[in-house]
Order: C-alpha cells, then sequence, then structure tokens
C-alpha cells in the first residue's frame, strides 16, 4: 500500500525532473490514442520529431510558433507569482494584435512603426488586463472569471471590426488592412519566417526572471502572490501590486499579439491565435512560473503543434492531438506538482 | 492501574537525517490523564501523528489493549478508539455543531439521524458538562465552545482515548478550568487522555504521570507530578537548569508611544473607545484581557494597519499621520505579531525574504529598485547566528522552521535596526520554556538599552514577570493600569470581567 506524506523541503533537481516528467507520462499516455487511431506510436512520434525539430528549417518554424507562447507563457507566470489569476491571455493578446496592426498600418519610417506597435500592443494588452485586476481590487471579484470572460468579449469585438468597420476593402474576407511594408518585422535568416519578434521573445524571458528574482518590485509581486497578509503588515502596498503585476501581465500578452501580426499574418483575422493564450497557462505550469523555464517549456508546445499536422498528413492520425497532448500535460504537471508538497511512502507491514 | 489501553513500543521515525522519534515507549491506563512533556522540535507532535495514523512509523509498534494494531490513516484511529484534537480545529464553520458531529457517519438508507444524534449529544454533554447549543452553525462559536465541539466529536465517534494538542492556549483563563474538569470527568469514567502542553504548573494541577521527550527521545518520565517541582519537569524537559529571568528597576524616560483618544469603527471584532495609553522609553507596558476585548484592533492600529476615527497617536515624538505600515515603522515602530504564520513570514519562501521583507525598500538591501542580494544573504545568516535560528541556511523556506525558531527570526528582524517601540503580541505562545526564556531576555535587554515595549498578552503569570505596568482592556476600553509591584493575578483578572472601574 502506497500514501502521501507531506514533504518537509522541496530537492531542486525536481524543478527539471518534474516537467520532464509530465511530458514523459504526456506521451505515454496520448500513445494509446495513436494506437487507436491506427497508426504506429513511435513512427508518428518519430514524424512528430523530425517535423518539427528534425532540421534547421524545422526549427525555425517551431520557434516562431514558440515566440507567442514564451510571450502568453510569461505574461501568465508573471501574474501567477502574484496569485493574480489571468486567464486572460488570450484576449490580451488579441487587443494587442489589434492596436499593433492599426498603428503599424499609418505609413511612417519602418523602425520608427515597430516601436510604436510594440508600444501599442503592449499598452493595449495592460488595459485589458487592467479590467479583472481593477474588479478584483475594489470590488473583490473573482479574477479567473473576469479574465476569462473576457476573453469572449474581446474576440467578439475583434470581430465586429474586421467584419464591419475595419474589413479590408480589397479582400472581401474579415480580415483587417495590412501593415504597411516597412513596418513588417525584418526576417533573421534568408528562406525561413523567423523574424525579429522571435528574438525579442528569447530576450524577453532572461529580462522577465531578473525582474523577478532581483528587483524590489519582484519582490513584493512573490511576496504579495506568496502571503498578502505578511506582505500588507510589512508595509507593501498589496493593490499596488497587484495592478502593477496585471499591467506587466497584460502588457506581455500583448506582445504575443503584436509579434504575430509583424512577424508572421501582417494583419488580423478571426484566427490569428489558435489559443495561443491559454496555452500560455500549460507554458507557465511547465515551467513551474519560473520564466527562464517558459522558453524551453514554449518550444516543447510548439514542437507539438508543428509536429502534429506533419504526423497528421503522414500517418492519418488527427491534428487535433496536438490539443490532446496540451491538455495531458497541463494534468499531467499539476499532478507532478503534488511531489513538491508530498512524497510517496511505501506503507510496509508493521505492528 | 489496569491493563494499559495503548501501548506504544520503541516507536522511531526519521525525516532524512533527522530522527524525530527513537525508541520511544509510551502507555496509557484507562482512567489515566497521562501528560506528553518537551521543548518544541522534541517529537511530541510526530509521536501523536504517528499514533493517529498521520505518519507511519519506521520502527515500533502500537497495541491497543494489549493486541497490535495498524494504524495507517485517521479512519483507522478512529476505529480503533483514538480521538485526537488538533491545535487548529478541524470544523465546517457554515454547518451546525450537530451537523459537524454526524459528518461521516453514515445515517439509515442515507438519511441523517438526527434525533439518534440529539440523544448522543444531550448525554455526552450531561456526562462531562460539555454543553453547546446542537443548532448553532460553527462559526458562531467561540473558540472555547469549537474546542469542546472538537472534544464531543471524539467522544461521540466512540473515542476511548483522547489525545489535546496544547489545547489551553487558545483558552481564556477562565475556560481552562471548564476544560480540565470535563477531562477528569472523562478519566474517572475509564478514558484514557494525552495532554501535551508547555505549561507545567497546568500540567501538574491535571496529569496523573508525565512523559517527557527530548529531542526525540524519552528523555524521563514523572510519576507524581503534583508534588514534582516546575523546575524539575523543566530541566527534564531541557537538559539543563532554567532560571527566569530578572527585571531590574527601571528608569522609564520620555514617552516613545502615545495614544490619546483613540477610537475605532467596530469593523472587525471589538471597537476601540477613547483608549489613551503611553509607554515611555526604557519601560514594559503589559496589556492585559480576556481575547475579543479590542487587543486586536488595538494592534492594528499601532502597526499602522488601521486608521482609528479619532485620537492620536504618536511615536518618538512624531504625529502618525497616514496610518500605514511603513510611515510606523519609519517612525522607529518594530512589532512582533500574534500569528507568525499569517502576518509575519512568508511561508514558501527563503526565510531571509522574510527577513527584510518590511525593510526591503530601504538602501541596506535595494537601490534604484533592484535588490542588493548579497546583502539579504548576509543580513540573514548574521541574525541566524546571532540568534542562534536552528535551521539549514537562509535559504531555507521559511515555513520548515518550528515555532521557537520563526520567533527568533521575527525578533531578529525587528531588533536589527533598533526600534524606538515595539509592539509584540503573545510574545511566548506555543513556545517551549527556553525559547521563551531567550525571547523574554531580549525584551529586557531592549528596555534596558531604553527601548520602550507594549506586550499584549494572555497569559498573566508571563506579564507579571516581564511587564513594569499593565493595563487592562475590556470591552474596548482601558479598564485600569495597575504598576505591575501592585498588581496580581486576582486584581487583574477582576478588572478584565469589568469589575473593578479604576486601577
Amino acid at each position: 500500500m502506497f500514501r502521501l506524506e507531506v514533504r518537509t523541503s522541496t530537492p531542486a533537481w525536481f524543478n527539471l525532473a518534474l516537467p520532464l516528467l509530465a511530458i514523459a507520462a504526456t506521451l505515454i499516455l496520448c500513445s494509446g490514442l495513436i494506437a487507436l487511431a491506427g497508426a504506429g506510436v513511435l513512427e508518428s512520434y518519430g514524424v512528430m520529431f523530425t517535423a518539427s525539430l528534425g532540421d534547421s528549417y524545422a526549427i525555425t518554424e517551431t520557434l516562431v510558433r514558440a515566440a507567442p507562447m514564451i510571450f502568453t507563457g510569461l505574461a501568465v507566470a508573471v501574474a501567477f507569482r502574484a496569485k493574480f489569476w489571468n486567464i486572460g491571455a488570450e484576449g490580451q493578446l488579441l487587443a494587442g494584435a489589434v492596436a499593433s496592426c492599426f498603428v503599424g498600418a499609418i505609413p511612417m519610417p519602418g523602425p520608427l512603426a515597430m516601436l510604436l506597435m510594440a508600444l501599442a500592443g503592449a499598452a493595449a494588452g495592460a488595459a485589458v488586463a487592467l479590467v479583472p485586476a481593477t474588479l478584483r481590487v475594489k470590488f473583490k471579484v473573482d479574477d479567473v472569471v473576469s479574465s476569462l470572460l473576457l476573453n469572449s468579449v474581446i474576440y467578439y469585438a475583434l470581430m465586429a471590426l474586421i467584419e464591419g468597420p475595419w474589413k479590408d476593402s480589397f479582400s472581401g474576407y474579415p480580415i483587417s488592412p495590412p501593415i504597411e511594408d516597412s513596418a513588417n518585422f525584418p526576417v533573421l535568416i534568408e528562406g525561413t519566417r523567423l523574424h525579429l519578434g522571435v528574438v525579442a521573445a528569447l530576450v524577453a524571458a532572461p529580462l522577465i526572471w531578473f525582474l523577478i528574482v532581483r528587483t524590489t518590485l519582484g519582490f513584493r509581486i512573490r511576496v504579495t502572490g506568496e502571503n498578502p497578509e505578511a506582505a500588507r503588515y510589512g508595509g507593501i502596498h498589496v493593490e499596488r501590486v497587484l495592478i502593477s503585476t496585471a499591467l506587466l501581465s497584460g502588457a506581455l500578452a500583448g506582445l504575443a499579439g503584436v509579434g504575430e501580426v509583424g512577424g508572421v499574418h501582417f494583419q488580423v483575422m478571426s484566427d490569428i491565435s489558435p489559443g495561443y493564450g491559454y496555452s500560455g497557462i500549460v507554458v507557465a505550469m511547465l515551467a513551474r512560473l519560473n520564466p527562464l523555464g517558459v522558453v524551453p517549456a514554449a518550444i516543447f508546445l510548439a514542437a507539438v503543434m508543428t509536429g502534429a499536422e506533419a504526423m497528421s498528413r503522414a500517418t492519418g492520425v488527427p491534428a487535433f492531438l496536438s490539443d490532446v497532448i496540451q491538455g495531458t500535460a497541463l494534468l499531467a504537471m499539476l499532478v507532478a506538482l503534488l511531489f513538491t508538497a508530498y512524497r510517496i511512502r511505501r506503507v510496509g507491514a508493521i505492528g | 492501574m489496569s491493563a494499559p489501553l495503548i501501548e506504544m513500543r520503541g516507536i522511531t521515525k526519521t525525516f532524512g537525517a533527522l530522527k524525530a522519534n527513537e525508541a520511544v515507549d509510551l502507555s496509557v491506563a484507562p482512567g489515566e490523564i497521562l501528560g506528553l512533556l518537551g521543548e518544541n522540535g522534541a517529537g511530541k507532535t510526530t509521536l501523536m501523528n504517528v499514533l493517529f495514523g498521520a505518519y507511519a512509523p519506521d520502527a515500533g509498534e502500537i497495541l491497543i489493549q494489549g493486541r497490535p494494531v495498524r494504524i495507517t490513516s485517521s479512519a483507522d484511529a478512529l476505529a480503533a478508539g483514538i480521538g485526537m484534537v488538533h491545535q487548529h480545529f478541524h470544523l465546517a464553520p457554515r454547518l451546525t455543531v450537530l451537523e459537524n458531529l454526524l459528518i461521516g457517519i453514515p445515517g439509515k438508507s442515507g438519511r441523517i439521524d438526527r434525533t439518534g444524534g440529539l440523544a448522543r449529544l444531550a448525554e455526552i454533554s450531561s456526562q462531562h458538562g460539555l454543553t453547546l447549543d446542537p443548532d448553532l452553525p460553527v462559526s458562531a462559536l467561540s473558540v472555547g465552545e469549537q474546542q469542546r465541539l472538537e472534544i464531543v466529536k471524539a467522544l461521540f465517534r466512540g473515542a476511548r482515548l483522547l489525545i489535546l494538542d496544547e489545547p489551553t492556549a487558545v483558552l481564556a483563563p477562565s475556560e481552562v478550568e471548564g476544560l480540565f474538569s470535563a477531562l477528569r470527568s472523562m478519566a474517572a469514567q475509564g478514558l484514557g487522555i494525552i495532554f501535551i502542553s508547555h505549561k507545567l504548573n497546568e500540567v501538574r494541577a491535571l496529569t496523573h504521570r508525565c512523559t517527557v521527550l527530548r529531542h526525540g527521545r524519552v528523555a524521563g518520565r514523572v510519576d507524581d507530578p503534583a508534588n514534582t517541582t516546575s523546575a524539575a519537569m523543566a530541566q527534564l524537559m531541557c537538559g539543563h537548569e532554567i532560571v527566569p529571568p530578572a527585571r531590574g528597576p527601571s528608569v522609564p524616560g520620555a514617552g516613545v508611544l502615545t495614544l490619546d483618544g483613540i477610537s475605532t469603527s467596530r469593523h472587525s471584532g471589538t471597537a476601540l473607545r477613547d483608549v489613551s495609553l503611553a509607554v515611555r522609553a526604557g519601560e514594559i507596558l503589559g496589556i492585559a484581557g480576556v481575547s475579543g476585548n479590542g487587543q486586536r484592533a488595538l494592534a492594528e492600529v499601532i502597526s499602522g494597519v488601521r486608521a482609528p476615527d479619532a485620537g492620536r497617536m504618536t511615536i518618538a515624538g512624531q504625529t502618525v499621520s497616514r496610518f500605514s505600515p511603513r510611515e510606523v515603522q519609519a517612525l522607529g515602530l518594530g512589532r512582533i505579531p500574534e500569528d507568525r504564520m499569517t502576518t509575519g513570514l512568508v511561508t514558501n519562501l527563503p526565510l531571509a525574504d522574510s527577513m527584510v521583507l518590511p525593510r526591503i525598500g530601504t538602501s541596506a538591501f535595494s537601490a534604484r529598485g533592484l535588490l542588493k542580494p548579497d546583502a539579504i544573504r548576509a543580513f540573514a545568516e548574521e541574525q541566524i547566528k546571532a540568534y542562534d535560528i536552528r535551521c539549514p541556511g537562509p535559504m531555507t523556506r521559511a515555513g520548515a522552521l518550528s515555532g521557537g525558531n520563526l520567533q527568533k527570526a521575527l525578533l531578529a528582524r525587528e531588533l536589527a535596526f533598533d526600534p524606538k517601540v515595539l509592539i509584540v503580541s503573545q510574545p511566548t505562545r506555543g513556545l517551549d520554556i527556553g525559547a521563551a526564556r531567550f525571547i523574554h531576555e531580549k525584551f529586557l535587554d531592549m528596555r534596558a538599552k531604553g527601548c520602550g515595549i507594549i506586550v499584549i498578552g494572555e497569559d498573566m503569570e508571563e506579564l507579571l514577570v516581564l511587564c513594569d505596568r499593565i493595563a487592562v482592556m475590556y470591552e474596548g476600553r482601558i479598564a485600569g493600569t495597575l504598576d505591575s509591584a501592585d498588581a496580581t493575578v486576582a486584581r487583574l483578572g477582576l478588572l478584565m470581567t469589568g469589575a473593578e472601574g479604576h486601577g
């Protein structure tokens, strides 16, 4: 018989071991579904791997997909550190995309356009995140519910824009007008889609890590998240910290939208995000809310997404498997997190 | 007495390198009240958790009425007739007394057996004088009543052995006698009781026999606690003699903290009504009173967490204007909170973080928004050494430390910056004699250095030893102030019940 016992401390190597354990468990669990779809498990995973990480082009494609999830993963990680439950990264991403597209469509020198796009997108994302944060601070409204529901509000507002006044008059589809060519983010490697926004995402992770670990704001975020009462008695303005965290988190999610507009789609359409905001939650949890861990976690999910499409073409397993893997990975990680607080003991026959 | 009701033989339990229990033997006979003594970290809680099925022992066996049993869960323990009243109650606050009693008890064909439950409750209540209104929600009960419910709950489930973990820590002095007479009545009916406490006078008054633990082993047994001195028992617990600190004459200086006509609204708990008091430099002022008479509001106002509706407060001569924790800290107030875990420390973060928390924005630990990790670490290391805080290092999770060590850490963080005034609530609650002694000495050191200290407490013996003057709170007012030379437990007790007008 086995039982759970409370741990007094958590070994450091758990930070690395737990996500790997969760991923391994996920792949094992999902192999049953692949077998059910009538394909070879190893073959399917093999295709997934080669298609996402097998050659340099595949790697650049995976990185392009990872970039928005690095931003949303950082957004969620920062928010969750303060126990501001931001489930609204999806809506904040969309708001960032709309704002940056709006700015990018105005003719001006390229570098200036890109800078203003980033600022506008970050500001829009922050403004959206401010809503649930204010509701929570002022009226004690549950932030999980308000931030989640706001996603639908933003999505349908976006739809109303691109179906109506902001519809591209030349295309006939419900898409926004494109941004100026000069505002397109530069491609770093000829023949790939690896754009400047990917580098920005990779740079953002260590910056956010530094902010959390080495600045007084980061200290206040951590303390407020772990024990708001002790923080208040210690002279920290808990409400102010929550609002700052929300602004930062929303801005990061908004930047995910900026990258998609400036580096990938160059305009806004209804499916500009295949749920990158929600994937950010999975990324942040796999990273155990560590900003540095967000990068490999986002790359893993991106590889699954890219790989799943190729696997679908090669073996006939539906590409939806990538969603299943994401969901399973989140659940597996949540279970794995149990082991940071508990350990399994075998109860022998004694007495 | 007859064969033991319960016997633990050679119990050993290790956590990593730490031997929490080593070859511990313990037995309780029917009708016996056994005192379980030991300093914090001596292994009392671990031993009781083994008995209650929360931990599996590495070695040893448990016998109930001579028969070996395996207890691997609290359900097993309950089935074996073992009931436990934890320090933190396990009750459902929205449910009524009766509903809490019936949780987990199968009724007939899925229905709750209300009549049967009422009858059983009435029986237990009348037998031991444990009266409770069955239809009151638990949230409406006082702490003492909730504890009574926990005891009734254990008896309701047919417990023949009752474990009480520091039951008097949450009770007012007047409630303690009621608890003791109920426990004596249960013992008279053949139940066994294990009573865990730090308060030696209570142990001497109540128990028939004591087992003393030290460093996880049985350090000794006391067969006649009533006729054993507290000093002798304390020596068994600590392994050396304990001398209470002597409070020299005080030379109080100017007032460092004054409250003038402070009143608050009834926001949470009892409101303050026109409270005026002054603490002078080099003086320890005690605030006595039955809990819930405004002590909490007083502590909140002084700590800057709550602004009063009327009145004026000064710290070191400066009027407090905005009532924020930051402002009162900047004026020279240090604070040792009543509840270390909720308002003092951050249990999930490294100890060092908690130790610098109130002063993280000052130049000692940060500059231009950037932390100084080396300074933070060095500060924590220095204090850990100076205060002999037992932990692997400054990066240990604060929650992994024992209560006494956490209290030392809080003390260290406040005293390191030479506060002019120190506000302290229940400074030694839940601490063992050695740790309490250490804390008291530090207060007396600060007093000698000219710090004004205000101690809010419920333990009157402690206040009488420590304080120069004692003010008594009753229903949000200061009922009277006594010089501790003139104060006795009896006079304070009268003031605490509102009987006497002036001190």
